[in-house]
């Protein structure tokens, strides 16, 4: 884990980016937090879907799940608790469902664990509708509204919370214990790394801050249901986000979620008709032709070794 | 009442005894051989002592107390430290880090990164690898690998440490700088259970030997009186040349 | 509780049982053999359902006489989708697992893309047709005639389908290539066509299932991906590569899900879940699995 070379003048232009990010609004025409809020909730989801499924290499399809706990936190709480501490609620709730959720599912192999997620993500989704319309009486929820800017500098600031933790996190020695967990789990155990209780305790927190990010963005979105909350999109996007992006280097995740997000949202400015068309074919096309995706191509055209 | 005990260790996969009433008595300090034909249940006694599967009879004792179902890690912290049979390594991960991650994870009692930097470094040395310890795991040849195995399960501060086949696939040179290696770090107070099929290295380093036969224990004793058993001399040795060192 | 209501919950369950095993089979055929989860295998349903509605309604065909060519539309369609896509995929991939992940994915893209199709070519509006809705009396009690003869197209398919796999020359090789890849090869079964040929096979299947599925409710361009979900736990269910697991599964599911819809409505597909986690959890390789 060297990150002594480029440390310095990778610091200063993040600095420089969150700088830009956070004067914004001073010098941009006001939709233009509105759409750079977009890019900013996928970036937290992407970066927190890798900080976790990167170095274990567990296929996690569950982030729309955490990230709708989150944003129905925020339906419930948003009337009678102040902002913050909703938000709060939201990371903590998706933090303590995902450690029951870890502490179920974790113990599968790669391709079961991936279909429990994703079917995780149904569930909920029915049993939440299922109450909602038995039990609540109600089909979505109306959320407290706050303003598009605190909203813009929310999400700023969990894009860096999150960036920030994963970085501390590789370079400490949990980041060589997850990697080792996803390396050779079996040796990783024989090392006293108690594998059970690492997978479950990253795995909770990763879903922490989509939790975090869906209390935000509900507030945004205004109107929630179970449709919306725990849309099956959110569970793909993020890990082909990462993928494209490369899950090699830390800031594949954020370099691929920027792009295409922002590749999507012209995409459905431009042709809203074909969106889908267009968004499914762009899909298979960096699966296929990109497997490492653009840190791999850079590590390539460097000559480096491989970052996988 | 050695450091290592087993009473009879049965393990059942289904209908077959892969081991069955086996037991043994490791005395600190001691070099033990253990040796079999391929499916005799070598690694399947090593699996059962370091956690990796759990006894269906008998027991386990380290330094008296049971351990035959705790998990690897609990095993590991305990002070029993083991290799693969095939080496099982982090491919990503650079040679340095395999033992700082052994040495911070797997000891006793807390380790400091600072120390186990330094800790790193000396088994480094001890194994022979200081010059690749930026390389990662998955570039180097099998020789280094192996010692590099060998590093990691050392770093976590064995008491007792169990080598499976990690002669295998190595030239006479290398066998030679093994057998050193085993015998500088049984000089440092472990001791070592070694399974083999190399026989040169099992009788040469071997104080004694322990032959199983389809999971069950065939003989036991020093090299000389194994090499000249009968029965083992049958199942095993084919010849008994080594009678005669 | 009336007998006419446990021979409606018998009749819909085995239907239902019908239409999941025939789904199941295929996505089995499709992952257990081809090694590809195709997450679009839903729309094939969807496609199907369409494809007898379009016959009925402008051609006036007979739905039950659609399978001629609905079955064969698809079954090109997933195998030019495996040709193309997903043996590429596999070429390119290192090992396995990362081609299982790689293709899992690359059907989701795939998923998108049939979906808006339809979506463009269709519209999202409900679409139904009636079709043999006059009461048929059997047993002293009044069925709708289009439910039997749904009843008995399913029972039928997968009795055909069933004795394909089991007794045929070429079920036998895909039984085999669905166990040991490599052994299959060595004894001469031409393993690559075997796998894409299975792959259209399961598209096949799904469009057959949509065929029933567009007799007994309404349909739109979104009713797929309820169904890939009772795939799944279906293929879940009866293991993986396994065939005929998938087929008492699907049964099985049926059943439950059609009486938990008769106590209450929502909590079906919930059930289905719950009853998917637990297999996982207890036994990964499912009930009946290897």
């Amino acid at each position: 884990m060297d990150y002594g070379k480029g440390l310095w003048t990778k610091s200063f232009f993040s600095s420089l980016l969150v700088l830009f990010l956070a004067t914004l609004p001073f010098y941009m025409p006001p939709y233009t937090p509105l759409a750079v809020t977009s890019i900013l909730m996928y970036v937290v989801l992407t970066v927190s879907w890798a900080m976790f499924c990167g170095p274990t290499r567990y296929m996690s399809l569950a982030t729309a799940t955490f990230f709708g706990v989150g944003m129905y936190t925020s339906a419930v709480l948003g009337e009678r608790l102040p902002f913050p501490v909703v938000v709060l609620c939201g990371s903590l709730g998706s933090f303590f469902i995902g450690l029951l959720t870890g502490y179920i599912c974790l113990r599968l192999r790669g391709f079961y664990f991936a279909i429990f997620t994703f079917g995780l993500n149904e569930l909920v989704r029915n049993f939440v509708l299922w109450w909602e319309g038995r039990v609540a009486h109600t089909v979505g929820r109306w959320v407290v509204l706050v303003d598009s800017l605190t909203i813009y500098y929310y999400m700023l600031a969990i894009v860096v919370l999150t960036v920030l933790v994963t970085f501390f996190i590789n370079r400490s020695k949990y980041g060589l214990i997850l990697l080792s967990i996803g390396e050779a789990e079996e040796a990783a155990s024989h090392i006293g790394i108690n594998v059970t209780r690492y997978r479950i305790v990253f795995f909770a927190l990763s879903c922490f801050f989509m939790g975090m990010a869906g209390a935000v963005m509900a507030t945004k979105w205004a109107y929630i249901d179970p449709r919306i909350a725990f849309n099956p999109v959110l569970n793909f996007t993020p890990v082909l986000m990462a993928l494209f992006g490369g899950v090699g280097k830390m800031y594949g995740p954020i370099v691929g979620a920027g792009i295409l997000t922002l590749a999507s949202e012209i995409l459905l400015s431009r042709f809203p008709y074909y969106y889908m068309l267009l968004y499914g074919s762009l899909f298979i096309v960096i699966i296929s032709f990109l497997p490492d995706g653009l840190v791999g191509l850079t590590g390539r055209w460097r000559r480096n070794r491989g970052t996988r | 009442m050695g450091i290592l005990e087993g009473e009879k260790v049965t393990k059942f996969f289904g209908g077959l005894a892969a081991v069955f009433d086996v037991d043994f008595d490791i005395d600190e300090g001691e070099i033990v051989g253990l040796i079999g034909p391929n499916g005799a249940g070598k690694t399947t006694l090593f699996n059962l002592i370091s956690g990796s599967l759990s006894t269906t009879g008998g027991e386990i004792r380290y330094q008296g107390k049971r351990i035959s179902n705790l998990k690897p890690h609990q095993i590991c912290r305990l002070g029993i430290a083991r290799t693969f049979q095939s080496v099982n390594l982090f491919g990503n991960i650079s040679v340095f880090d395999h033992v700082f991650l052994g040495s911070i994870c797997g000891t006793a009692s807390r380790t400091k990164a600072v120390d186990a930097r330094h800790k790193a470094a000396t088994i480094l040395e001890l194994v022979g690898l200081p010059a690749r310890k930026s390389e990662l795991a998955k570039n180097l040849p099998l020789g280094e690998q192996k010692r590099l195995e060998i590093g990691r399960a050392l770093a976590t501060e064995p008491r007792v440490l169990l080598l499976d086949e990690v002669m295998a696939g190595l030239t006479a040179t290398e066998l030679n700088s093994f057998t050193t290696l085993i015998r500088q770090i049984r000089s440092g107070g472990t001791t070592i259970l070694l399974v083999e099929h190399v026989m040169q290295a099992i009788m040469a380093i071997c104080d004694r030997i322990i032959v199983l036969h389809h999971g069950v224990k065939l003989a036991e004793g020093l090299p000389q009186e194994i090499a000249k058993n009968q029965k083992v001399i049958e199942v095993y040795l084919g010849t008994d040349a080594y009678a005669e060192r | 509780m009336s007998i006419k209501l446990i021979f409606d919950v018998a009749i819909t369950g085995l239907i239902m049982g019908g239409i999941y095993a025939l789904i199941a089979m295929g996505l089995n055929l499709q992952y257990g053999v081809a090694r590809v989860l195709n997450v679009s295998h839903g729309e094939f349903v969807m496609l199907g359902a369409f494809i007898t509605y379009f016959a009925h309604k402008i051609f006036g065909i007979n739905p039950l006489l659609s399978l001629v060519f609905c079955g064969p539309l698809l079954f090109i369609v997933g195998f030019f989708m495996y040709r193309t896509l997903f043996q590429y995929l596999r070429r390119t991939s290192g090992s396995l697992d990362v081609f299982e992940g790689r293709s899992m994915l690359a059907s989701f893209g795939a998923l998108y893309v049939i979906q808006n199709i339809a979506l463009m070519w269709w519209g999202p509006n409900v679409k139904a047709y009636s079709y043999l809705n006059y009461p048929v009396r059997f047993l002293g009690l009044t069925f709708e005639a289009n439910r039997l003869a749904a009843l008995l197209f399913t029972l039928v398919l997968i009795l055909v389908f069933y004795l394909f796999v089991v007794y045929s020359k070429a079920g036998k090789a895909i039984r085999a290539a669905a166990q040991n890849e490599k052994s299959a090869q060595l004894m001469g079964i031409n393993v690559p066509a075997v796998l894409g040929f299975c792959f259209g096979l399961g598209s096949l299947l799904a469009g057959l299932a949509g065929s029933v599925v567009s007799m007994m409710q309404e349909i739109t361009p979104l009713i797929g991906f309820p169904y890939l979900i009772i795939a799944m736990i279906v293929l879940v269910l009866g293991g993986a590569g396994n065939i005929l697991g998938s087929l008492l599964g699907g049964l099985i599911l049926g059943g439950v899900t059609t009486v938990v819809m008769y106590v209450e409505p929502g909590l079906s597909l919930v059930v289905s879940y719950v009853i998917f986690a637990l297999i996982l959890l207890i036994r990964p390789e499912g009930v009946l699995g290897r």
